[in-house]
């Protein structure tokens, strides 16, 4: 990751949802094809979906928009890849958790503690000099969150990457590029 | 659980997973499987003992998996092979990745240690399923003996539909020895469990019709034609479609054969070693109808000088072949057969509509000037001169009974093969080329004999390819299975050799083999087979006529040719296909590749 806003909208990032057969070595399938073709990933969230025998993959890419079309028709190619929707980041719900440890002594702890519920996060744990603090939204929010923390010093942090899915006005409609290829290897 | 019966066991029948597997294959109507058992394997080489299905015994893994190529290849049914865990699967990686490359459907079987001990190191054990994920078009670990059918269906589903391609399962040695009850799921079982995996056959209706019209409209087409025409079977179609329109041909290295030789449309091969003319009307064409063909970098050159002026229209089965080298005007996603037949009615229609079709008169006459200007030529030798292995593709080529098939290794051999041969017939010509994988022609012409018994089949070698894979000679002598294979021996790995000759002056780095060791006709006499040696252009035709009447055994004829012939054209790595290099004797014409 690099700057202080690593999930900022970089033109180059791009978000694939993939509903994927929830198979074994179906992660290690897709995170090969990627190292395989010399794509990056960004970030990816795994889990199954409401139907047992899916899972879906939140992969955000790092790539101009002409090697995406190929990423994604690659993807399509493995087997156990049931559907890909390239989520438009204006026409989707996004959400990321964060949890951290931030350095909390004396007349700190109160601000901490007031930004925590400005952004409405939660204390998970309490130390001596210092708290954890959790905060789920949008990336962006996690971002302006984790620059305000950074006065008072963060030892330790870890993000889950994001997760999205279309908003419902849109949920039908995937990107119309990807939806014109068709499923066919 | 009902009794219902299948052609191989009534249904819910208890049998062990060894057992299911053979029948599985059984099921599929395999004819002809290829391997060499081992441990983990060791339980469904049993159940084979009273199976239908032939087995060959092979001399080492790396032939069980060309043998199931060359099978492949030319019947178009996939190709089995069964080998057991650790080293034999790792012998596998080459044909797998190199019927991955060229598309061949082929299945292929790998014992694996038993589920208890996956994991732990076990002896023979590998990670076969990691090791081939991205050399195979898919692959599976069964764990359970009950699931063996449907990843058997699945396997022979998914190498020979859509684009076609190898497939891996790999099998406990548990898993083949516990008891299931047999069962064999439905055609829509199988759809119904593979969700993601609906290959597209039919192209897109406008896009043909709009294909049609570009096609009408142009004045310099040129239908280049991949090794997908093949893969679909629609060389007829393609014929139908040249004719109609009076386009000329292309065919690539893996389409030699889709478009015959003899037909007055065809240019031959294009490429880094193509005709001048194949290579000329492609760079200098307003528009290439890429039928199956994928922009091989061996095929365009230098990309950005490629075809400059040409539209694209690109028919392909895989949509990740649209647009990954070149952006088509006009992708067609679909199977070549049935585009193609759709893109004649199309035509058709349009002239009947009253649509004229751009006249093609000066662009074929332009055409055949350079197929007057620049055949493929080489200079035949003075007479006590050296033989030329043109020369000795010419004569074999003339003694060949009709419907010849020929296999080659990689090198220089190779692509005089590709050169100098005439294919007038599809599925005659057998090699490797996306992966250029020495050592191929020797096992895939076996398994071509296997598939094939009714046709003569000639491997033309490399004497370093020959030496790579040639034990499997003993198992075609014990086997019975009568290939003739013709090496061109030039004492050197000579395509290497050629490359420093050009763009190393001449600094020849660890490419001397060696004319007479090993001693080619005592070897192959060594592995039951005939051996015939060939120095002088005198003796050629002899020789040939000898091996042409021996059907019993199979026979190795050691042409010594000349180490210093070079493949020409040639266009230089990097380069565009303007800056072709033609032969000595006709590169004081290059002003007419106009
Ligand atoms: C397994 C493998 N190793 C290396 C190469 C690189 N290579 C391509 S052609 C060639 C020389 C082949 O020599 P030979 O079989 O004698 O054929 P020739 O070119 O002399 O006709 C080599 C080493 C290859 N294609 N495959
Ligand atoms: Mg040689």
């Amino acid at each position: 990751m690099s700057g202080s806003n690593p999930y900022g909208s970089a033109p180059t990032h791009h978000m694939l949802s993939v509903l994927v057969q929830n198979r074994p070595g179906v992660l290690a399938r897709v995170a090969s094809l990627f190292a395989r073709r010399g794509y990056n990933i960004f970030s990816l969230a795994v889990a199954p979906t409401e139907q047992a025998e899916y899972s879906r993959i939140t992969i955000v890419v790092d790539v101009e928009s002409a090697p995406l079309e190929q990423i994604v028709k690659q993807l399509f190619k493995l087997i156990d890849v049931v559907r890909i929707s390239e989520l438009d980041p204006r026409k989707s719900v996004e959400r990321e958790l964060m949890v951290a440890t931030v350095k909390a002594g004396g007349t700190e702890r109160a601000e901490i503690v007031e930004l925590v519920n400005i952004f409405e996060g939660r204390i998970l744990s309490v130390g001596a000099d210092a708290v954890i603090v959790s905060l789920d939204g949008s990336p962006e929010k996690l971002d302006d969150f984790t620059e305000l923390l950074r006065q008072y010093g963060i030892t330790e942090s870890q993000r889950t990457g994001r997760v999205a899915l279309p908003k419902l006005d849109t949920a039908t409609k995937v990107s119309k590029a990807l939806n014109t290829q068709g499923k066919a290897k | 659980m009902t009794s219902k019966q299948t052609k191989a066991g009534k249904l819910g029948e208890k049998i062990t997973g060894a057992e299911a597997l053979i029948r599985g294959l059984e099921m599929e109507n395999v004819d002809v499987m290829f391997g060499l058992p081992g441990g983990c394997i060791l339980p469904a080489y049993d159940p084979l003992l009273k199976s239908s299905i032939r087995h060959i015994l092979v001399r080492h893994e790396q032939g069980a998996g060309h043998m199931a190529e060359g099978y492949a290849h030319v019947t178009g049914r996939p190709g089995v092979a069964m080998v057991t865990s650790g080293p034999a699967a790792t012998n596998m990686v080459t044909p797998l990745c190199d019927a991955f490359m060229d598309s061949i459907p082929m299945v292929a079987i790998t014992g694996q240690v038993s589920t208890s001990a996956i994991g732990t190191d076990a002896f023979q054990e590998c990670d076969t399923v990691g090791i081939t994920r991205s050399i195979t078009k898919h692959n599976e670990l069964v764990m359970s003996a009950e699931d063996l059918p449907m990843a058997i269906r699945q396997a022979f589903h998914i190498a020979t539909t859509g684009r076609p391609g190898p497939v891996l399962i790999d099998v406990p040695k548990d898993v083949l020895q516990n008891t299931m009850s047999w069962n064999w799921p439905t055609d829509d079982e199988v759809a119904d469990s593979l969700p993601g995996y609906k290959p597209n056959t039919k192209g897109h209706t406008r896009m043909i019709k709009e294909a049609a019209q570009l096609i009408l409209r142009s004045e310099r087409p040129v239908l280049y034609v991949g090794g997908g025409v093949l893969k679909a079977r629609a060389a007829d179609a393609l014929r139908a479609l040249a004719e109609l329109t009076q386009i000329p041909v292309v065919t690539t290295l893996m389409a030699r054969g889709a478009f015959p030789d003899d037909h007055p449309l065809c240019l031959g091969m294009p490429g880094m070693h193509g005709t001048a003319t194949a290579v000329t009307a492609m760079q200098k064409s307003d528009l290439l109808i890429a039928l199956g063909a994928r922009f091989d970098d061996r095929v365009t050159g230098k990309v950005n000088g490629f075809a400059p002026d040409a539209k694209i229209i690109h028919v392909d089965i895989d949509p990740a072949e649209q647009g990954k080298v070149r952006k088509p005007d006009v992708p067609i996603v679909g199977d070549c057969r049935l585009v193609i037949e759709e893109m004649v009615k199309a035509i058709q229609e349009l002239l009947q509509g009253g649509t004229s079709q751009a006249d093609l008169k000066p662009w074929r006459s332009r055409v055949s000037g350079w197929q007057e200007q620049f055949p493929l030529t080489y200079e035949q030798s003075e007479p006590g001169g050296p033989l030329k292995p043109q020369y000795c593709l010419e004569k074999l080529r003339d003694a060949a009974p009709e419907g010849t098939i020929l296999v080659s290794g990689v090198g220089q051999h190779q692509m005089w093969s590709s050169q100098y041969w005439r294919f007038n017939e599809p599925y005659t010509w057998v090699n490797s080329g996306g992966l250029g994988t020495m050592g191929f022609s020797v096992p895939a012409a076996i398994g071509a004999k296997v598939g094939r018994p009714d046709k003569t089949v000639w491997a033309i070698d490399g004497d370093g390819c020959f030496q790579m894979t040639a034990q499997e000679l003993v198992t075609a002598s014990i086997e019975k299975i009568p290939v003739k294979i013709g090496i061109l021996n030039n004492s050197y790995l000579g395509m290497v050799r050629q490359w420093q000759e050009m763009f190393y002056d001449e600094r020849y780095s660890e490419v001397y083999l060696s004319p007479d060791t090993p001693n080619y006709v005592k070897w192959a006499e060594a592995m039951g087979c005939v051996g015939i040696r060939v120095d002088d252009p005198s003796e050629v035709e002899a020789a040939i006529d000898k091996a042409n009447s021996i059907n019993d055994r199979p026979v190795v004829v050691d042409f010594r040719v000349d180490a210093r012939e070079i493949v020409y054209p040639m266009i230089a790595p990097g380069t565009t296909n303007d800056a072709i290099m033609l032969p000595p004797s006709q590169s004081g014409r290059k002003e007419f590749l106009k």
